[in-house]
């Protein structure tokens, strides 16, 4: 078993809170676990990223190299694209739809969207919506983790 | 045992709190910051009363570390690179002075600067003061380094330096626990002149550290962290140091290399199996993360002898981080394959926060400062250094804590007017009030706006050593009184606020103005 995952949003999106559930699931179960992420001046309003790598065995890197993630999981759709270049040929993009808002240049949601959706796996939803409808738009990290644990893990990768 | 899930960073907090540490000393900077944080919080190092409080900046932090080396205490000192620069006074005599108590100096570098002026080499800095250097490839060697660094530190009554990289600072993994040793007790060096510089005995001190260099090297030769794994394929030989070493192994399915490979973690250079390398293998491949220390010391002025391949010769990039795909990439083999960024993604720079004070204050500041023109504003090291970007264009200079306030000095002492300086409160503390008492000497027609949020938020909410005390500090150094002026930076106050600022700029001397309102983010967690 091994599975190199790219998290990715914007500053404050909660991607860390993600990476810190699935990291402890990973030591719970007895996994090797590496899990790099971004600290600092880059956080504030930037894009962030964090490398989690998932292993049987042990884990020499903390960075997953290009073309090797199994999944990107995104909390919003042009950060999802962002990382593209880690994606294995047949590795899953998951993604919020919902996009976040902080730059003057943000391109047309239907380009986004197209661009998504060619790609030949991926899974996008709006999870603030969802997040909303269940108390609070702060809850939007948690829903796109429950969505890859239900749409993904359980329905469509056998380990 | 159950595995403690730890940054690299808290690695090395959890190792040095289990190997008897008695006092941590630092100043927050990104990627260190997490290893005093983690101590602030462990319940043990709470229980044991470790000492624990941020210092006003990284000099006084490694004097203070040194001063409980002298009592015969274990102490670790933390910063980033680029404050090591400001301890380097310290740091390179406490070589001299050597420890009583084991000592670690804990640097963290940040190669591609993700959050950094500039990406210098810390390596270098254990070469130049001659003590020897650790260097953690995972967080497990992170958690085991500080014992082992403690007792190096104590057999050659010399401080140690240890060296990471953001990669490692901030990336997870499990760790395993030992065993807790008990904190040294209290004793005093056994030689009372040991940390008494006069030339005549920092003579004998700086002959004995050299000395002892034979021993160091040997130390390095029969070091659990470093190794020499042999290969059959000669004709290239691989040295890897620190986090480089899994760049290597990363490329190799089962751990199945062909080549020779040197993995360094501690210096000096463990010369026995340079000389085998290098007399073994056709060339030489220098993996390592920063800039070209080890590569350009085996090539040497005249690069004779064996080829030697790195960052030198174009086999790996000149700057930036190391990663698995350039390491590839210089080992020969083929690129993974793999997609383009689409062009539809736009960049997002990082930005001032919705509701930050900074960004009230600079549309004030440039309200005010719109009759002279662009060009007149020296900042400093902060969240407010984002005042640079767009829509703000606030500020012309960030070089290193402190420097807005000289640099505005100077610019004044040459003519420039107004020349102002924006600086933090945090930062302030760190170095900024040595430069306002050279403003007060020379009364130079300087406008220094103390930008107070009430915390060090870009390292993540540290407390300011200067909190509640700013304008007494000011009146203190000599500003006088009515040039010490309090805004609050919110939209209501605009106006008000821009004729303050116009008022202190037309009067020919120091002023201060402190535009005070708390980090949007502290403010949040306070209500």
């Amino acid at each position: 078993m091994k599975k190199d995952i790219i998290l990715a949003g914007v500053g404050g999106q909660g991607i860390l809170t993600i990476a810190t559930i699935i990291g402890y699931a990973a030591i719970e179960s007895g996994l090797y676990l590496k899990q790099a992420e971004v600290h600092g001046m880059s956080q504030r309003g930037g894009d962030v990223q964090s490398h989690l790598r998932i292993s049987a065995k042990e884990i020499y890197s903390d960075l997953i190299p290009q073309g090797a993630a199994d999944l990107i999981i995104s909390v919003e759709p042009m950060e999802a694209l962002r990382y593209l270049p880690y994606l294995s040929e047949n590795g899953w993009l998951i993604t919020n739809t919902q996009p976040y808002l902080n730059i003057p240049d943000y391109p047309e949601y239907e380009k986004l969207m197209n661009e998504i959706k060619s790609l030949p796996h991926n899974i996008a939803l709006d999870a603030d919506k969802i997040a909303k409808e269940l108390g609070s738009s702060r809850f939007m990290n948690m829903v796109v983790l429950g969505a890859v644990k239900i749409l993904l893990c359980d329905k469509m990768i056998k380990p | 045992m159950k595995k403690l899930l730890l940054l690299g960073d808290e690695a090395i907090a959890q190792g040095a709190l289990d190997a008897g540490l008695s006092g941590a000393y630092g100043y927050p900077g990104t990627p260190s910051t997490e290893i005093i944080e983690y101590i602030q919080r462990n319940p043990e190092a709470i229980e044991r009363n470790v000492h624990r409080t941020w210092s006003a900046n990284e000099k006084t932090a490694t004097e203070e570390a040194l001063g409980m080396s002298y009592a015969g205490k274990r102490a670790i000192v933390t910063m980033k690179h680029v404050g090591l620069n400001v301890a380097a006074d310290p740091y390179m005599n406490s070589a001299l002075t050597g420890a009583n108590g084991g000592i670690i100096v804990a640097v963290a570098d940040d190669p591609s600067m993700h959050s950094s002026q500039n990406e210098q080499d810390s390596r270098f800095y254990g070469k130049f003061s001659l003590m020897p250097v650790v260097e953690p490839s995972n967080q497990q060697e992170a958690y085991e380094m500080p014992k082992y660094a403690f007792e190096l530190s104590e057999k050659y009554h010399l401080p140690v330096l240890l060296r990471i990289t953001t990669r490692l600072a901030h990336s997870r993994a499990g760790v395993i626990r030992e065993e807790v040793l008990k904190e040294n007790e209290l004793h005093m060096p056994k030689d009372p002149n040991q940390f008494m510089l006069l030339p005549a005995i920092a003579r004998k001190r700086y002959k004995h550290l050299l000395s002892i260099q034979d021993d160091l090297v040997r130390e390095s030769e029969n070091s659990p962290f470093n190794s020499y794994t042999e290969g059959k394929d000669k004709s290239l030989g691989i040295i890897a140091c620190g986090l480089a070493y899994n760049y290597l192994m990363e490329n190799y399915k089962d751990d199945k290399c062909p080549f020779p490979i040197l993995k360094i973690s501690q210096y000096p250079l463990p010369r026995k199996y340079i000389e085998k390398m290098i007399s073994e293998c056709d060339e030489i491949l220098v993996l390592e993360e920063g800039m070209p220390l080890v590569e350009e010391m085996i090539r040497g002025y005249l690069n004779n002898g064996s080829k030697i391949r790195g960052r030198l010769d174009g086999s790996l990039p000149r700057d930036g981080e190391l990663n698995p795909a350039l390491v590839r990439k210089a080992l020969g083999m083929s690129e993974l394959e793999s997609k383009e960024i689409p062009e539809v993604v736009a960049g997002r720079p990082p930005a001032l926060c919705v509701g930050c004070p900074h960004a009230d204050t600079y549309k004030e500041l440039n309200k005010a400062l719109e009759e002279y023109g662009k060009g007149f504003v020296f900042s400093d090291i902060g969240c407010y250094t984002l005042g640079f970007l767009p829509p703000y264009n606030a500020i012309n200079t960030c070089v290193d804590m402190g420097a807005s306030i000289s640099m505005a000095v100077g610019a004044a002492d040459a003519g420039l007017f107004p020349s102002v300086a924006v600086i933090g409160d945090s930062t302030f503390g760190h170095s900024g009030m040595t430069p306002l008492l050279d403003a007060v000497k020379t009364q130079a027609n300087v406008v220094i706006m103390i930008l107070d949020n009430d915390t060090t938020a870009m390292t993540g909410m540290q407390d300011s050593q200067v909190q509640g005390r700013i304008e007494d500090i000011c009146y203190g150094i000599g500003v006088a009184k009515e040039h010490i002026r309090v805004i609050n930076p919110l939209p209501a106050h605009f106006d008000e606020n821009v004729k303050i600022i116009k008022e202190e700029i037309k009067y020919n001397g120091v002023s201060v103005i402190i535009p005070r309102r708390p980090c949007i983010h502290l403010f949040k967690k306070r209500h």
